[in-house]
């Protein structure tokens, strides 16, 4: 019955993951690609090899980019789900459904916002491709990272609670995580290739655009998957119908 | 079979029932590594490191890669 659950809740995970990645996908293609064109008529502007062009713009910027946000969603979605499992009734007194949002919001903040603060999103033509390895594993240092010490941070505020009380036990639990992670960005080192000239508002409005293709990940990961885990688990009919939404009125 | 489901009420929600670790584990073994693979295709193969040899999968998954978040090349 058991295992049963967290196979249920596994599929669910990823498809809700899968639900989110198309909404992702649809800010990443109407925000974020503009910008990515932009960068890359930056980068043809001032380079003098031209590449070999293996697959297609028109195709990177479509069937390209739905394959790799796609699969990021349910990859993700997966792993939220299993994160799910651990974390139900062990976090605090929360319905899965707010388990479930919460867990996608402190995901947004730990794989992605806390990386991205220190080492932000870049389009084409910013980043040294000599330096690749490097940047790559700061990234993925930083994510694992920020993930481990989340989870740390979670268990601590577990252990205080009974001492000070959930309120300051939480306090205390975010300020440890802030001042470790503070401690990282310091002195972690600090990557900036940004090539001279490069437009900043390109690079400001294709980092917004990252940020937003998260927060709606996450955000819709939350709503959906809270909605399918709570089914899950509390399969009762007796839940309160959601009264439906007012359309009156003209648009 | 309904043993381990809380009892929500409309003000007061119970503790939801925990789902036991060793229930929990071998799908989290299993499924959690399969999940960190697609997550390296999507974000690191062909970059800084290559399983398959080629620029194919990266060049697929570039626009995707750069608006992620992850360093791309």
């Amino acid at each position: 019955m058991n295992s049963a659950t967290v196979r249920n809740l596994l599929v669910r995970g990823m498809l809700a993951g899968l639900a989110a990645g198309v909404l992702a996908l649809a800010v990443a293609y109407l925000l974020g690609e503009p910008y990515v064109d932009k960068a890359i008529g930056f980068e043809e502007a001032h380079s003098h090899e031209h590449e070999m062009e293996v697959v297609s713009r028109g195709v990177q910027s479509t069937a390209g980019l739905a394959t790799g946000v796609l699969i990021y969603g349910v990859a993700f979605g997966g792993i939220a789900a299993l994160a799910f499992c651990f974390a139900l009734g062990r976090v605090g007194r929360f319905s899965p459904r707010a388990t479930a949002l919460l867990l996608s919001g402190c995901a947004l903040l730990a794989v992605y916002v806390v990386p991205f603060l220190k080492y932000p999103a870049n389009p084409p033509a910013v980043g040294n491709a000599d330096t690749i390895g490097k940047r790559t594993t700061l990234y993925f240092l930083m994510m694992v990272l920020s993930v481990l010490l989340a989870i740390a941070a979670t268990i601590l505020g577990k252990r205080l609670a009974p001492r000070l009380g959930n309120w300051y036990a939480t306090v205390v639990a975010v300020a440890a995580f802030v001042l470790v992670i503070g401690l990282a960005y310091a002195f972690l080192p600090v990557v900036n290739e940004v090539p001279a000239h490069f437009p900043a508002s390109v690079l400001w409005r294709f980092r917004l655009s990252a940020l937003a293709i998260q927060v709606t990940l996450w955000t819709g990961f939350g709503l959906a998957f809270g909605e399918l885990a709570e089914r899950v688990l509390n399969p009762r009919p007796a839940r309160a119908a959601a009264p439906s939404a007012v359309t009156a009125g003209g648009s | 079979m309904a043993q381990h489901v809380a009892q929500p009420t409309a003000t007061t929600p119970a503790l939801p029932a925990k789902l036991p670790i060793g229930a929990i584990v071998p799908w989290a073994v299993f499924f959690g590594i399969l999940m960190l693979v697609l997550l390296y295709f999507v974000g690191a193969e062909q970059g800084a490191t290559s399983v398959v040899s080629g620029s194919d999968v990266h060049e697929w998954v570039h626009d995707a890669r750069h608006l992620l978040g992850f360093p791309c090349h």
